[in-house]
């Protein structure tokens, strides 16, 4: 059998794919965060609790309304959106002019409140959340069976990262989003209207996170904790992307997925880590981040 | 990962437990207390969390009153050695707490083992799994009462074994409980004429997604994935062998897994498992019984051998306490240890003994769980396969390492 560095070559294909597959949540997830950060300038500790929250709103649409999982893939993120209008409006938007450390720790704050919420509401243990009957099942891709769910994963990860760079780099809302981060009371002059503008990619940011979460619950188990293991996780992608980068945070969240996929084969105790060691280098070698503008 | 937010609360959260507890009263010479330690926010909280803490306060409430006053303390240990063992110190020393009771969680059962050893004080483990409870962490005044990893391994990994599945690769929980429970799996297994292929230790806690050791154990070519791992990763690493195809080629042996991750799992996947536990509610008009007084208190879960173990523990203690009157009892933890051993287990969910070095002895079960078209109500998931009685379930004292059986 072909090997590659000791391991047959099927297994090691395997693992890179599915690096990749797990690179797509870091992806989309790092993703929200980064609009976020680069347009609100708020590091948005809440996203794990937001993301957790997609997925409690998909199983409970299937579970008290019947709403299928197509549909939660589109309702989820609108509604779970609406509720971080609901929190921008209220809470994030009198920190504005503040320290970034306020927001983090009301961000912080937040997450705990809704995670703790949930436990109480829901246990621990999670709930069961089924593929949808159209990804069930797997297709044999050569080298490994891939389920037909994480294949899906992949591309609706693929083309919503896509999408939303498209949208921020360039449409005319995304060059108004640029500026108003630039300097938002000359924006404000030509008359847009810039906390509403604020407001939507704070929901916008957030609505990624609920999609995200969408996508996880048939894999994992739909837990109050489930963001709370993505989140730190997250952070560093970001981190290592250079904060704020939108391209940046894309392309380190599938890096860093394979990373870590391989690290499983190799040394799996040290997965969790390995993230983090890279984190360290790469602010040793570019402290702004592989992608950030201020080195 | 091993930063996580909880962790980052950790410290923050044990701070103020301190002038709390400080202003609590000190030892009430006519008052037992009992503290219940468990993960009241983490994996492990449907396994025990607040349901440990009902079973403890049905008991009590259950015990018919003889003169002392019984009083409930529970904390969180979220998963933290030197958090529990702290906590296990301050109860002890300042609070006038009598007994430490549940502590899952391998290596935080141990960190408390260690503080009730030295301080002479009373521990009944119901929770963590490591046979070192009973061996090499071994304590005059310390019992481990409902199941442990070399009952697992001996119920689960055997019975697997005698129907075929010889070689085994293992996913491991990377610390003190997955190490011990593959250790003992695997004694059980070689034993019995089987191999072990290979096997992947992973970080805990945090990982959530165990398809790449899943992608290995296939490619191992063995023919039983053992999954030495419990809670929330037992859930999810089942959930996705199901997805990843892997339970139409391998025999997967959950060996630590409870009705409250079958509930999780949802019958679809988890229908046709094998596993091991001392207490089902459904069992006879008994458990059944107790399982109807127990859910008003914990209105979400069911009760697992956990549960009623708490339950059936501090039933047996009180008992105890009655027998030998309550200065002795609060005086000594190794005597009331010793008068727990002395008595026999006789209540709704636990009929058997407690060893001398602590171990206790109940008859562990065999379950498989039913499909979807066996199950007639709400949690109605086992099938009883096979028992194995106290005495045969458990390491035999010729093969203990206790220190003080030898003296």
């Amino acid at each position: 059998m072909f090997m590659i560095l000791g391991y047959p070559a099927p297994l090691m294909f395997g693992q890179l794919l599915l690096g990749l597959i797990n690179g797509a949540f870091y992806a989309l997830l790092s993703l929200g965060l980064a609009v976020i950060f680069g347009m609100l300038n708020i590091v948005n500790f809440a996203h794990g609790a937001l993301f957790m929250l997609g997925a409690f709103v998909a199983w409970g649409l299937l579970e008290f309304f019947g709403i299928n999982y197509w549909v939660a893939l589109i309702l989820a993120p609108l509604i779970v959106g609406a509720f971080g209008i609901l929190l921008e409006k209220t809470l994030i938007a009198r920190l504005y002019k503040l320290d970034h450390l306020y927001g983090l720790l009301l961000t912080f704050g937040l997450a705990l409140v809704i995670e703790g919420l949930a436990r109480n509401q829901f246990g621990s243990s999670g709930m069961p959340y089924r593929i949808p009957a159209a990804l069930q099942g797997a297709t044999n891709v050569g080298f490994m069976f891939l389920p037909n769910y994480r294949a899906w994963v992949v591309v609706a990860s693929a083309v919503m990262c896509l999408i939303t760079w498209l949208i921020i780099e360039k449409t005319k809302i995304g060059a108004m989003l640029r500026a108003a981060t630039e300097n938002a009371p000359l924006v404000q002059a030509f008359g847009i209207n810039v906390p509403r503008m604020i407001t939507l990619t704070y929901a916008g940011g957030v609505a990624l996170a609920a999609f995200a979460g969408v996508l996880a619950a048939p894999i994992y188990s739909v837990n109050p904790n489930m963001g709370a293991n993505f989140i730190i996780v997250v952070f560093a992608v970001v981190v290592i992307g250079g904060m704020g980068s939108i391209l940046g945070s894309i392309i380190t969240g599938f890096g860093l997925g394979i990373i870590e996929g391989l690290t499983k084969v190799f040394y799996p105790q040290g997965s969790a880590t390995v993230i983090f060691v890279v984190m360290v280098i790469v602010l040793l070698v570019r402290p702004a981040g592989l992608f950030g503008k201020n080195a | 990962m091993t930063l996580s937010r909880r962790s980052l609360l950790g410290t923050a959260a044990a701070a103020p437990a301190l002038p709390v507890a400080g202003r609590r009263a000190r030892a009430d010479d006519n008052v037992i207390k009992i503290g219940v330690l468990n993960d009241m926010s983490g994996p492990y909280r449907d396994t025990g969390g607040l349901s440990s803490v009902a079973g403890v306060e049905l008991a009590v409430a259950e015990f018919a009153s003889k003169g002392f006053k019984v009083e409930v303390l529970s904390a969180d240990h979220q998963n933290k050695p030197d958090l529990g063992a702290s906590i296990a110190g301050q109860w002890y020393d300042r609070d006038g707490v009598d007994v430490i009771m549940d502590v899952p969680t391998s290596s935080v059962g141990l960190a408390v083992a260690g503080v009730a050893k030295a301080k002479n004080k009373l521990h009944i483990n119901i929770g963590a799994a490591t046979v070192e409870l009973t061996n090499s962490s071994c304590a005059p005044s310390l019992i481990h009462y409902t199941y442990d990893t070399y009952m697992l391994a001996k119920s689960t990994g055997g019975a697997t074994v005698k129907s075929g599945g010889d070689s085994w690769f293992f996913i491991t929980a990377d610390y003190a409980f997955g190490k011990q429970l593959q250790t003992d799996t695997t004694a059980m297994v070689q034993g019995a004429g089987g191999k072990v292929m290979g096997s992947v230790a992973y970080p805990f806690p945090g990982t959530t997604d165990y398809s790449s050791f899943l992608l290995q154990a296939q490619a191992s070519g063995a023919k039983v994935l053992g999954l030495a791992n419990a809670g929330g990763d037992t859930v999810n690493s089942v959930k996705q062998a199901h997805e990843f195809g892997i339970s139409d080629k391998m025999r997967i042996a959950p060996l630590l897994m409870f009705i409250t991750d079958v509930h999780a799992l949802g019958l679809e996947v988890a229908s046709g498992l094998v596993l091991t536990e001392s207490f089902y509610w459904d069992m006879n008009d008994k458990t059944r019984a107790f399982t109807k007084r127990f859910l008003p208190r914990s209105p979400k879960n069911y009760p697992n051998m956990i549960h009623a173990g708490n339950y059936s523990a501090v039933l047996h203690f009180l008992k105890a306490v009655n027998d030998m009157g309550l200065p002795a009892a609060k005086a000594n933890g190794t005597a009331i240890a010793d008068r727990m051993k002395a008595m026999p287990v006789n209540d709704d969910c636990y009929q058997g003994s407690i060893r001398k070095d602590g171990r206790g002895l109940f008859p562990a079960y065999l379950f498989g769980v039913k499909k979807q078209s066996e199950s007639k109500g709400p949690w109605d998931y086992y099938n009883l396969l096979q028992t194995t009685s106290g005495e045969d379930a458990y390491k035999p004292l010729s093969q203990s390492t206790c220190y003080f059986l030898k003296s």
